[in-house]
């Protein structure tokens, strides 16, 4: 549970108490994702739930862009908000989903639910706490285009992750062709 | 920054999800529950990619690869889910319990024990406008207040 | 051909013949009949020469090894005795048979499992021939042991009734019963005398030169004594042969009269040193015979069934045997023995012959019908004198024989008795006086029952028609005025009363196996020629067999079997005042049937009075086994199958029903709902996680 550090801390330790405004900046769109999700996850209105994932997954992406990785972020924001957030809703209303409150937004499992949630979150946060207490993440920017820029990821992506990249595209295609047999509406005497 | 914070975030992102998906009836609002994991995992992914700066962004490009394959699985989890519906009339993921040992009424399920009426509706599924038509109202009634 | 060879072949051929029989019973019918009869009859003829050249001299023995015991001492031999005793049993036993098997084909001329039954039949005499030629004790065991199995067999003839099933089952089982410390006492005998040879063990007893005392002789001859107790159907184990009447009237007759029960006093008999060594053991063989003399008697007054009277009298009668062997005069009691077998073979099967024609077993039926001895002259008259034969009417044979046996108590209860061999004690007097007793008292009871059955299976009609016909027992018979042409009635009571619960019911003989008297012309019902035949032929010895008293000690050891004066008076006067008793009551109680239809007819109610239930029922020994042993046996039974059940069985399903249990448990959480898995598989990813991390750091702690 105490990882090696592989780099030595970048300009020694800095305190929690002094964050830079990287980090206030961080903290406070953390904690609009954190409520976000929150929301997402126990609201009553369907069509509100996605609405709140769509500010939960931009707040990642803001996120993203303060932890340097400028191409995932536009990824997220272009995948997430703009197609995955829609397909939801288009799921939404071809399961006729009420609009408005529907008390029975949750199953009866809920209170098992929460307590396997808490304890989990307590277990993991107690766990990550304790092995990144003082671990600093350099944000500087050394030399050259920035680490999450287009061009490092390309360059990392075509490079490095070619064949990855290649099995993904066969793995989309048959995602698209399995959506397409599964939603399609099949004809009577084709069973 | 500390490494702490986007770890931490991306835990408490990550439980609040796992609530989500075992608390949620609707089958859509449990897929974006998994959203909301696989983000924590992608934040994750980044986090750990910045602090280690790797030089081959395993982390990152992970993350592009997490990115097209939960975009991928929400697209398939979207075409099941319609399916489901318009084969059961109803979306409600503690209702479709053909799994369950025993069968019948005499295994007592708590959440509204609807076998029986699920197991009504499947002939309608070739049917244009029927099965949603006629799923609905029979949702409707078997649910009730958690 | 040696006496020895002749008399070897005496067994042999009723064997061969029963193996001859059946391996070609199925195949040629035709040959059956000479098969069953033939041997039989040339074994019996042979028998005679074999005693007419023994002549009652000395013993012949012969011997051949025939296996190692591991004991050089101590093998098995095929050893024969050819001695007075031995020659005249087998001629009995050989003549008996052969009247049997002769009486048996026109019996069961129709029955379809007569092939095997005669082969059975010659079985069973072949090994009766072996018991008494055998000089040998496992040879012995081995011919008594057969005689078991065959009578198995036999007796359970008619299985498709129940009633013989269980009559063959028990008769069976009670006699294995007694079997078991036969076997015990035969080798513990043969280990202490140091020889299974009869001859060789009787020698060194009687011998003052070997000085040879047993180390145990009361122990022995009681183990012998079960034995002969379950053979020879003596109390407590004589329950089985009024149940075995369920068999074939012949079989009853070849068992009663000349072979199954007269193995067990022939075997005492030829044993009579090892018992005559223990004072107790003769004691208690004089108690045995005492009880089972009267009290069969007794139960003979009350019984229904012919066949069931005749049975209980068979008992009676071993008894006195057995009485005559307790006062230690084996002369007496093979004397007995042989007149005994020749008149009880003869009621036996007269009794099957009015059985037939009166299509019914029951007496009261008979008397009630009335006619049979028009019916059935033969069977009737030879009857008649083996009743009188029974009831010990001088001239008759039982008379001598039964005169011989009291004689022989009263020498002992006196202490006049001379030992019957040498070095032998005398019998104590006791026994003799309890066996005297005995004896005259079952005297009155004899003569009452034999004069009971006449009555009531000899036509009363005809009794009345003819108005004084002499009767030997009971005098001039009175015209039956008084209840002449009223039908006797029997009230149903009755036949609940004379057939117990627990008395099963015989086989129905008439039912099973009438063999369809032939019709004549005049409608009367016809034996065959050689049934009938056979009953005059037994009729004789039972006639006159009793007057060669004179010669027969020269046969047995010498002692004299003449009738003393006071025995024979006093054994004479109560038997003609149990006849006279029964005759009076028969008359009285008739006129009162006649007079009120509810009343019985049957004297021996009368008579008996009170005790009559529990006569008829056998005293209620079966019951009486059945609480001592077969309910205990029951229980033991049951409680062994709750310890196998629920016990040594509950280790075993309850592993299967821990499984199912865990089984239902899980299954309860398979409720289909998908949440509800991943909470749990979520939760348990979790704890293995904590556990995980728990144990890391305190690993790294310490």
């Amino acid at each position: 549970m105490n990882p090696v550090v592989p780099q030595p801390l970048a300009a020694g330790h800095p305190g929690f108490l002094s964050a830079t405004g990287v980090e206030v900046v961080f903290l406070l769109v953390g904690l609009v994702i954190l409520g976000a999700a929150l929301v997402t996850v126990t609201t009553k209105q369907l069509v509100h739930a996605a609405l709140w994932l769509v500010v939960a997954l931009g707040g990642i992406a803001v996120e993203y862009l303060l932890l340097t990785a400028e191409f995932i972020a536009w990824v997220q924001v272009l995948i997430y908000v703009g197609s995955v957030v829609v397909l939801l809703l288009f799921g939404l209303m071809l399961t006729r989903a009420p609009i408005g409150r529907s008390p029975d937004a949750d199953s009866g499992n809920r209170w098992v639910a929460l307590t396997v949630a808490l304890a989990a979150a307590a277990t993991l946060v107690t766990v990550v706490i304790d092995a990144f207490r003082a671990t600093w993440i350099d944000l500087e920017q050394r030399t050259g285009p920035g680490k999450g820029s287009s061009e490092v990821t390309g360059t990392a992506l075509f490079r490095h992750w070619v064949l990855p990249f290649e099995a993904l595209s066969v793995l989309l295609l048959a995602a698209l062709v399995g959506a397409i047999v599964l939603s399609r509406r099949q004809k009577a005497g084709e069973r | 920054m500390h490494l702490a914070y986007p770890a931490v975030l991306a835990v408490l992102l990550f439980c609040v999800g796992l609530y989500g998906v075992l608390a949620r009836r609707n089958a859509v609002l449990v897929l974006m529950a998994v959203e909301l994991m696989l983000n924590a995992v992608n934040l994750n992914l980044v986090a750990f990619d910045a602090w280690l700066r790797d030089t081959l962004h395993a982390g990152q490009a992970l993350t592009l690869f997490t990115i097209a394959i939960a975009a991928a699985e929400i697209g398939i989890g979207l075409a099941i889910v319609l399916l489901v519906h318009r084969n059961r009339g109803s979306s409600d993921i503690d209702r479709l319990r053909d799994l369950s040992e025993g069968g019948g009424p005499s295994t007592g399920d708590p959440g509204g024990g609807s076998r029986e009426e699920t197991s009504v509706t499947p002939a309608t599924d070739n049917d244009t406008g029927n099965g949603p038509d006629q799923g609905v109202p029979e949702s409707a009634a078997g649910r009730r207040p958690a | 051909m040696s006496t020895t060879t002749l008399a070897a072949l005496v067994p042999a051929l009723p064997a061969l013949g029963a193996l001859a029989g059946l391996l070609l019973g199925r195949r040629a019918p035709g040959f059956v009949r000479p098969l069953a009869v033939l041997p039989t009859l040339a074994a019996a003829v042979l028998a005679v020469v074999v005693a007419v050249r023994q002549g009652g001299g000395e013993p012949v023995r012969a011997a051949t090894e025939l296996a190692p015991t591991g004991n050089d001492a101590l093998p098995v031999q095929l050893a024969l005795n050819l001695d007075g005793f031995a020659v005249l049993v087998a001629v009995l036993v050989g003549l008996v048979a052969t009247c049997v098997q002769l009486y048996s084909t026109g019996y069961l001329r129709d029955d379809p499992r007569y092939a095997s039954y005669a082969a059975l039949v010659s079985l069973f005499t072949a090994a009766m021939f072996l018991v008494v030629y055998s000089d040998d004790l496992i040879v012995l065991l081995v011919g008594w042991e057969v005689m078991g199995i065959c009578s198995y067999f036999l007796v359970g003839h008619y299985w498709e009734t129940p009633a013989a099933r269980s009559a063959s089952l028990k008769a069976f089982l009670v006699t294995k019963l007694g079997d078991v410390p036969f076997l015990i006492g035969i080798l513990a005998l043969a280990s202490e005398a140091g020889s299974f040879r009869i001859s060789t063990v009787v020698t060194r007893l009687t011998s003052p030169l070997s000085g040879f005392e047993p180390a145990h002789p009361t122990l022995i001859a009681l183990l012998l004594l079960a034995g002969v107790a379950g053979k020879s159907a003596q109390f407590p184990l004589h329950t089985w042969l009024p149940d075995a009447m369920a068999g074939p009237t012949p079989v009853s007759a070849l068992i009663h009269a000349a072979t199954m029960v007269a193995a067990g006093v022939y075997a005492v008999a030829r044993l009579l040193p090892v018992f005559a060594a223990s004072a107790a053991a003769l004691t208690v063989l004089a108690v045995v015979a005492a009880l089972t003399m009267t009290g069969s008697a007794l139960a003979a007054l009350a019984q229904d069934d012919i066949k069931r009277v005749l049975a209980y009298s068979t008992i009676s009668q071993l008894a006195y045997m057995a009485g005559a062997l307790a006062v230690a005069d084996r002369g007496a009691a093979v004397f007995h023995l042989l007149t005994h077998g020749a008149f009880k073979g003869l009621l036996f099967l007269a009794a099957g012959v009015l059985i037939h024609a009166a299509g019914t077993n029951s007496l009261t039926v008979m008397a009630r019908t009335g006619g049979l001895a028009r019916r059935a002259p033969d069977a009737f008259w030879t009857m008649s004198v083996a009743l009188l034969a029974l009831a010990a009417v001088p001239p008759f044979s039982g008379f001598f024989s039964k005169e011989a046996v009291l004689a022989a108590a009263e020498h002992t209860a006196f202490g006049t008795a001379h030992p019957p061999f040498e070095g032998a004690h005398a019998a104590p007097a006791g026994a003799g006086w309890i066996v005297l007793v005995a004896g005259l008292v079952t005297a009155l009871l004899t003569a009452a029952y034999a004069m009971r059955l006449w009555l009531l299976a000899g036509a009363p009609a005809r009794l009345r028609g003819v108005a004084s016909r002499g009767d030997q027992a009971g005098g001039t018979v009175e015209p039956g005025t008084d209840s002449a042409g009223a039908p006797l009635v029997v009230g149903p009571e009755k036949a609940a009363e004379h057939v117990p619960e627990e008395v099963p019911r015989q086989a129905p003989e008439t039912v099973l196996a009438q063999p369809a008297p032939e019709r004549e012309h005049h409608g009367h019902l016809r034996e065959p020629a050689v049934m009938t035949a056979v009953l005059w032929v037994l009729a004789v010895p039972s006639l006159a067999l009793g007057l060669a008293f004179p010669v027969l000690p020269d046969w047995f050891d010498g002692a004299s079997l003449t009738p003393t004066l006071a025995t024979s008076l006093l054994a004479t006067g109560v038997a003609l005042v149990g006849g006279l008793l029964t005759y009076a009551t028969w008359r009285h109680s008739t006129a009162l049937a006649a007079l009120r239809p509810g009343h019985d007819a049957d004297p021996g109610v009368m008579l008996l009075g009170p005790l009559h239930r529990h006569a008829a029922a056998g005293f209620h020994l079966d019951a009486l086994h059945r609480a001592l042993v077969v309910r205990p046996l029951h229980g033991a039974a049951r409680l062994v199958r709750f310890l196998d059940r629920e016990v040594v069985d509950g280790y075993v399903t309850g592993a299967g029903r821990g499984a199912r249990l865990l089984g239902a448990a899980v299954r309860r959480a398979q409720t289909g709902n998908v949440q509800t898995y991943l909470g749990a598989l979520l939760t348990g990813s979790l704890v293995l996680a904590v556990i995980a991390v728990v144990a890391a750091t305190g690993n790294g702690g310490a």
